[in-house]
C-alpha cells in the first residue's frame, strides 16, 4: 500500500496543483472583481451595433458530417505513419493487415460517396 | 500459423465480409428497395453460421497468441446470439417496412453488431474485449436512433451513446489499471497475478472498474438508468434486438472476464456481483409496477432478469456459469415471443404500447392471449413453465455456493415481480371493457414466433431441448 502511494505521488501533486490553481482562478473572479452590472453591461457586445440574433443558432448537419469524415481519415494517416516508418521490419502479415484496413476504409468511403454525403448542394 | 489463426475466426470474417458486401451492393444498386431482401439474407447468413459453429466446432482453439479463443463456451454464446438475432431480424421486417424504417443499413448494422458480439464472447485479451464491445455498441447506437424524425428515437440514441461512452471510459480505465498492475492484457497472464487473497489494490481497482463498465452493458442496477428510456424511444424491433442478443453477449463477456482473467480471485468479485444482482432484482421488480408502457415494463423486466443471471455468476462455480447460460437462453426465448406479441399490438396502423389497450384481449383473440399468458407466467417464474427452471437453476447455484441470503432475496424479488406480469394477464382476461380495441393482426411471422416461443415454454420442461448439456460443457471449459 505504501509503495503504491509513493508511485502515484507525482500525479497526486499534479492533481492538487491543477485543482488548486483552477479554484484560485475561479474564486479570484468572485472575491476580487468589482461587480456592478447594468443592462448595457450584460448585453452582448456586437462591434457597436445591436446583436442580430441569438448566439445559439442551428448549424447545418453537413458540417458535422464533414468533420466526422475528417477525423476518420485523420486517424487513418496517424495509423499509416508508424506502419510506413517500420515498413522494412514488418512481415507480410503486417503489410496485408494494413491493406485489409485500407480496403475496409475504402468500402466505407465508397458508401458515403454513393450515399451523397460529400455533396454540398 | 497465420493460416490457422484465420481459420479459427472464419465465421467472424465471413460475417464482416457479408456486411461490407451487402452495404456496397445495396448502395450501388437499388438502395432501400433491397431492404427486405437483405433482412432475409442476413437472417439466412446468421442461421448458416449458427449451424456451422454448432456442428463443426470442437475443442478449445486459441488464435493470435491467445487474444481470441474459440471454445465450447464461446460457441454456446455465439449460437445463441446468431439464432436470436436471426429471429429478431425476421420478426422486424414487416413492422419496419410498414413504418418506412426499413433502410438497407438496418440489417447491415445488425450484422456488424453481431460480429462485435461474436468477438466479445471469444475475447482472450482486454484489447479484443474492448474492440468487440465497441463494434457492437457503435452499431447499436445508430440502430437506436433509426427513426430519425422522431425526437424520442434520436433522444434514445443520444442517451445510449453518451452513457455507453461513459461506460466504455470506465471499462478502459479499469483495463489500463489492470494492465499496469498485471503487466499484460492477456487474460491468461492476468489470472497468474490475481491470486486469492493476494490481489494488489491496484488490480482490485481495475477489476471494479471493469465490472462497472460491463454492468452498464448488461443494464444492472445501479448502472441501469439508460435502459427504460432507450427501450421506450427505439423502434420496437430494435428494442426487441436490444433485449436479446446484446444481453447474451454482455453476460457471456462478463463470465469470461471474471473466470478467465480473475478466476483465481473469486471471493474478491463474487461480493460485487452479488450486490449488483440483488439490487437489480429488487429495482426491476419494484420499478416495473408503476409502468403502463409495455416497452418500459419490458425494460425493467430485463433489468430484473439480468439480476437473476448475475446471481449465477455471483456463485463463481461451474454450476453458476451453467445456470447463467441456461437462464440467458430461456430469457431470450421468452423475450422473442413477447416482443413478437408487442410488435403485433396496433390500432389503425399505429403501434400501441399502452397495456390498458389489452383489456379483454382474451375475448377477441383467445389463442394469442393464451400464448401471452404462458410467456408471462414463464417470465414470472410460475412452476410448470420453463422460466421457473431457469430461476430454479440460478437459485440452486447460489445456494450451493453458500449464498443462501442471495437465493432468498431472489425468491422474494420474484414474488414481487410476479405482480406486474400477472397484472397484464388480469387485463387480458378480466379487464374492464375497453373504449377502443386493438386491430386484429394478420402477420403469420409474428404469430408463428409468439406461438413457437410459448410452445417452447411448455414443451421445454421435458428436457429443456438439451441445452443443459451444452451449457454444462460450456461452463466446464470456462471454469477450471
Amino acid at each position: 500500500m505504501d509503495d503504491i502511494a509513493r508511485e502515484y505521488l507525482p500525479i497526486i501533486i499534479f492533481l492538487a496543483v491543477a485543482i488548486g490553481l483552477g479554484l484560485v482562478l475561479i474564486l479570484a473572479a468572485i472575491v476580487l472583481a468589482v461587480r456592478n452590472p447594468d443592462p448595457e453591461k450584460v448585453s452582448a457586445y456586437e462591434c457597436g451595433f445591436n446583436a442580430f440574433d441569438d448566439a445559439r443558432m442551428k448549424f447545418d448537419v453537413r458540417f458535422y458530417l464533414v468533420s466526422i469524415l475528417f477525423i476518420i481519415f485523420d486517424l487513418e494517416i496517424a495509423f499509416l505513419f508508424p506502419w510506413a516508418v517500420a515498413f522494412k521490419d514488418i512481415s507480410m502479415v503486417g503489410f496485408w493487415s494494413m491493406m485489409v484496413f485500407l480496403a475496409v476504409l475504402t468500402a466505407g468511403f465508397a458508401y458515403e460517396w454513393k450515399k451523397g454525403a460529400l455533396e454540398w448542394e | 500459423m497465420i493460416q490457422a489463426d484465420l481459420n479459427i475466426i472464419m465465421p467472424e470474417i465471413i460475417l464482416s465480409l457479408f456486411a461490407i458486401g451487402a452495404l456496397l451492393g445495396a448502395v450501388y444498386t437499388s438502395k432501400d428497395k433491397m431492404g427486405p431482401m437483405l433482412v432475409w439474407a442476413t437472417a439466412g447468413v446468421f442461421l448458416a453460421l449458427a449451424l456451422w459453429i454448432g456442428v463443426n466446432g470442437q475443442g478449445t482453439n486459441p488464435a493470435f497468441g491467445g487474444m481470441f479463443v474459440d471454445d465450447a463456451f464461446s460457441r454456446f454464446a455465439k449460437v445463441a446470439i446468431l439464432l436470436s438475432s436471426a429471429a429478431v431480424l425476421v420478426m422486424s421486417q414487416e413492422y419496419m417496412q410498414r413504418k418506412g424504417l426499413l433502410r438497407f443499413e438496418y440489417p447491415v448494422l445488425v450484422a456488424l453488431s453481431v460480429v462485435g458480439m461474436m468477438v466479445m464472447v471469444s475475447a482472450g485479451d482486454l484489447m479484443t474485449l474492448y474492440m468487440g464491445l465497441e463494434l457492437q455498441s457503435l452499431a447499436l447506437y445508430v440502430v437506436a436512433s433509426l427513426r430519425r424524425d422522431s425526437a424520442r428515437s434520436t433522444e434514445a440514441g443520444l442517451k445510449y451513446f453518451v452513457l455507453g461512452a461513459l461506460s466504455s471510459g470506465l471499462l478502459l480505465y479499469g483495463a489500463s489499471l489492470t494492465y499496469g498492475f498485471a503487466g499484460t492484457t492477456l487474460f491468461s497472464g492476468i489470472i497468474q497475478t490475481a491470486t486469492e487473497g493476494h490481489t494488489s489494490i491496484g488490480l482490485l481497482f481495475g477489476l471494479v472498474f471493469i465490472i462497472a463498465g460491463l454492468a452498464f452493458k448488461v443494464s444492472a442496477v445501479p448502472f441501469h438508468m439508460w435502459t427504460p428510456d432507450v427501450y421506450e424511444g427505439s423502434p420496437t424491433p430494435v428494442t426487441a434486438f436490444f433485449a436479446t442478443a446484446p444481453k447474451i453477449a454482455a453476460m457471456a463477456l462478463f463470465a469470461r472476464v471474471l473466470h478467465d482473467a480473475f478466476g483465481s480471485a473469486v471471493s474478491d468479485w463474487s461480493q460485487i456481483i452479488a450486490l449488483l444482482s440483488v439490487v437489480s432484482m429488487f429495482l426491476g421488480a419494484f420499478a416495473a409496477i408503476g409502468q403502463t408502457n409495455i416497452k418500459r415494463l419490458m425494460a425493467f423486466s430485463s433489468i430484473a432478469h439480468m439480476g437473476y443471471a448475475l446471481m449465477g455468476l455471483a456463485a463463481g462455480t461451474v454450476l453458476g456459469v451453467q445456470a447463467m447460460l441456461v437462464y440467458m437462453a430461456i430469457y431470450v426465448t421468452m423475450n422473442i415471443g413477447t416482443f413478437a406479441f408487442i410488435l403485433s399490438m396496433q390500432k389503425d396502423g399505429q403501434a400501441v404500447t399502452d397495456i390498458g389497450s389489452l383489456n379483454q384481449y382474451a375475448k377477441r383473440e383467445p389463442g394469442k392471449a393464451l400464448a401471452m399468458l404462458i410467456l408471462l407466467f414463464s417470465m414470472a417464474g410460475v412452476p410448470p413453465m420453463v422460466g421457473f427452471f431457469g430461476k430454479f437453476y440460478v437459485l440452486r447455484a447460489a445456494y450451493d455456493a453458500g449464498l443462501a441470503w442471495l437465493a432468498i432475496a431472489g425468491v422474494i424479488a420474484s414474488v414481487i415481480g410476479a405482480y406486474y406480469y400477472l397484472r397484464i394477464v388480469f387485463y387480458m382476461y378480466f379487464g374492464e371493457v375497453p373504449d377502443e380495441t386493438l386491430d386484429k393482426s394478420h402477420s403469420p411471422v409474428l404469430w408463428g414466433f409468439l406461438m413457437a416461443s410459448a410452445a417452447i415454454m411448455v414443451l421445454g420442461l421435458v428436457n429443456l431441448f438439451g441445452i443443459e448439456g451444452a451449457a454444462a460443457a460450456a461452463a466446464a471449459t470456462l471454469v477450471n
